[in-house]
């Protein structure tokens, strides 16, 4: 009895809820804080804004997309029991996808059928100078040609030549140029990983950039 | 009856507190130009889950699909004539395409859109993608 009280309740507020979702989102209520000391209006809560993930990596049914009433939800896989073991990284999938493949920890497949095709791997960096206190970026075409095609890069998105491009950083936020991937499917845009593409610090501090070619000969 | 009707309250409140689409996995795409209208369940589509098994260039490059969420115009017509998800839910390389709830599960009127991407989580929603939208 009591349950059925109360799957009634949910019901009803399901219901309620369906028809006042709209209202309620256009104008989120104030409801009244108590701390220790005073009532803080619900206008003024620590974290007005910031919207943390509570969860990573969450399981299918539970990820707020997939319809837990769907029998086939409940087949797929949660991103987590394919994680196991591979190399973690603080955004994104929280996966270091670069590094799993380098430790050989996975082999997708370059070709449809065909397991045993090798990627077409280029080993060329291009640094492009940043007019601002950020390290300068330097794009590394050997992580990029492992995953992508040339033609997935040239020549829609990017002209083939040093400097023919117009990149910055407005851009990339809004999804152009490297952000046509970087905050999309490949490492997003975010303060942890500021330092991926902005990697070649200032002439101060200066490291050898990335690659085999330009490691042997630093000053090419 | 007051007591549980408090705790459904309750209950439903935790519900709401949940951030919804927050929680979804980073690039997970959800595919609904025709899904809904058609009465099936929206598609989602799990990066994640695909790129363990194939690079980039095997689909955006070999299959020709568009660096776009739902710009692809895909139907059932085309994914059994062997295009797009076709080429490969074919009972061949996976599973074939009798299985409609494993491609179209998502939560019944999501809009399309790829999920967890960096324009989504601006705290500012203004942001909008310079592009032409899908279609
Ligand atoms: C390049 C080949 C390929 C293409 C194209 C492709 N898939 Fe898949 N997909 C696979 C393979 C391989 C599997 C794993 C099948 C298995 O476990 O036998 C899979 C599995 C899945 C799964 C199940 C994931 C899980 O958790 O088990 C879903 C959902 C899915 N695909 C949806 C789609 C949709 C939607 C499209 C089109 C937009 C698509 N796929 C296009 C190859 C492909
Ligand atoms: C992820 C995107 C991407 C992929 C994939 C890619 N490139 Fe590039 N490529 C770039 C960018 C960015 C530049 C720099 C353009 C600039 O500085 O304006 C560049 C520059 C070049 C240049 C000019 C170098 C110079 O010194 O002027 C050549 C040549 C080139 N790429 C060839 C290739 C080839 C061949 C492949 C495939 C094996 C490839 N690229 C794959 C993004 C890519
Ligand atoms: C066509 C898609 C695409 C474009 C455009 C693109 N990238 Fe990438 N990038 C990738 C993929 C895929 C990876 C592999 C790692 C991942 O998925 O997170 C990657 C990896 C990287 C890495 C290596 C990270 C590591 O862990 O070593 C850097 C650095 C990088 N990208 C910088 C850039 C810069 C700078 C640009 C613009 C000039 C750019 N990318 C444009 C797809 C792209
Ligand atoms: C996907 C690679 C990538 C990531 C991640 C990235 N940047 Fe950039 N950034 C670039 C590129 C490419 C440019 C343009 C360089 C040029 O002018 O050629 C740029 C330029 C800039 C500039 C110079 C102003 C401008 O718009 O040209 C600033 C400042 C900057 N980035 C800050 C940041 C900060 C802060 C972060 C972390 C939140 C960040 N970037 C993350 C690639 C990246
Ligand atoms: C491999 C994944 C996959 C499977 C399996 C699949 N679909 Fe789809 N379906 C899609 C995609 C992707 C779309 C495009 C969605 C959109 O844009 O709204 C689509 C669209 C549709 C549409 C609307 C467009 C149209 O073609 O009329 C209907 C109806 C549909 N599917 C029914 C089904 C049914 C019924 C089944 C099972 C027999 C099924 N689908 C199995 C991926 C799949
Ligand atoms: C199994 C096939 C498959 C693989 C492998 C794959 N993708 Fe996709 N990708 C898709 C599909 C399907 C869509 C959605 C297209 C649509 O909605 O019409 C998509 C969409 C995208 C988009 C567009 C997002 C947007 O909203 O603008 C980007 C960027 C992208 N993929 C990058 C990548 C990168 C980078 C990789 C490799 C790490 C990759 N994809 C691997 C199938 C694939």
């Amino acid at each position: 009895m009591k349950i059925k009280h109360f799957f009634l309740s949910v019901l009803a507020m399901t219901v309620l809820l369906a028809v006042g979702f709209n209202a309620q989102a256009a104008q989120a209520p104030l409801k009244e804080v108590k701390s220790a000391k005073g009532n803080v209006s619900g206008a003024n809560v620590f974290n007005r804004l910031l919207k943390k993930d509570t969860q990573r990596n969450a399981a299918p049914a539970e990820d707020g997309i997939h319809d837990p009433a769907n029998d086939g939800t409940h087949v797929l896989q949660p991103p987590l029991i394919a994680y196991d073991g591979l190399p973690t990284s603080e955004f994104g999938n929280y996966v270091d996808w670069v590094k799993s493949l380098d430790d050989g920890l996975l082999k997708p497949r370059y070709d449809l059928f065909d397991p045993t095709v090798e990627p077409l791997v280029m080993d060329l960096d291009i640094v492009r100078e940043v007019k601002a206190s950020m390290p300068d970026v330097v794009f590394p075409h050997k992580p990029h040609t492992q995953w992508l095609h040339c033609s997935n890069c040239h020549p829609k998105i990017f002209i083939p030549q040093r400097k023919a491009n117009v990149m910055s950083m407005s851009a990339i936020l809004l999804g152009q140029k490297c952000g046509v991937c970087h905050g999309k499917v490949s490492f997003p845009v975010t303060t942890a990983s500021c330092t991926k593409c902005h990697s070649k610090p200032k002439a101060a501090d200066w490291k050898p950039p990335k690659s085999e070619a330009s490691l042997q000969n630093p000053w090419r | 009856m007051f007591k549980s009707a408090m705790i459904g309250l309750l209950s439903m409140f935790a519900v709401l507190m949940l951030p919804q689409a927050a929680q979804a996995e980073y690039a997970d795409v959800v595919i609904n130009n025709y899904a809904d209208a058609a009465g099936m369940r929206p598609v989602v589509f799990p990066h994640w889950y695909h790129r363990i098994r194939f690079r980039c260039k095997v689909c955006h490059a070999d299959l020709g699909f568009k660096f776009k969420a739902g710009g692809n115009k895909i139907t059932m017509a085309n994914i059994i004539d062997g295009k797009f998800c076709g080429a490969c839910h074919n009972g061949e390389i996976s599973w074939s395409v009798e299985n409609c709830g494993m491609c179209h599960s998502g939560v019944p009127g999501m809009p399309t859109q790829i999920h967890g991407s960096t324009v989504q989580r601006l705290v500012a929603p203004t942001y909008k993608s310079l592009d032409k939208p899908a279609k």
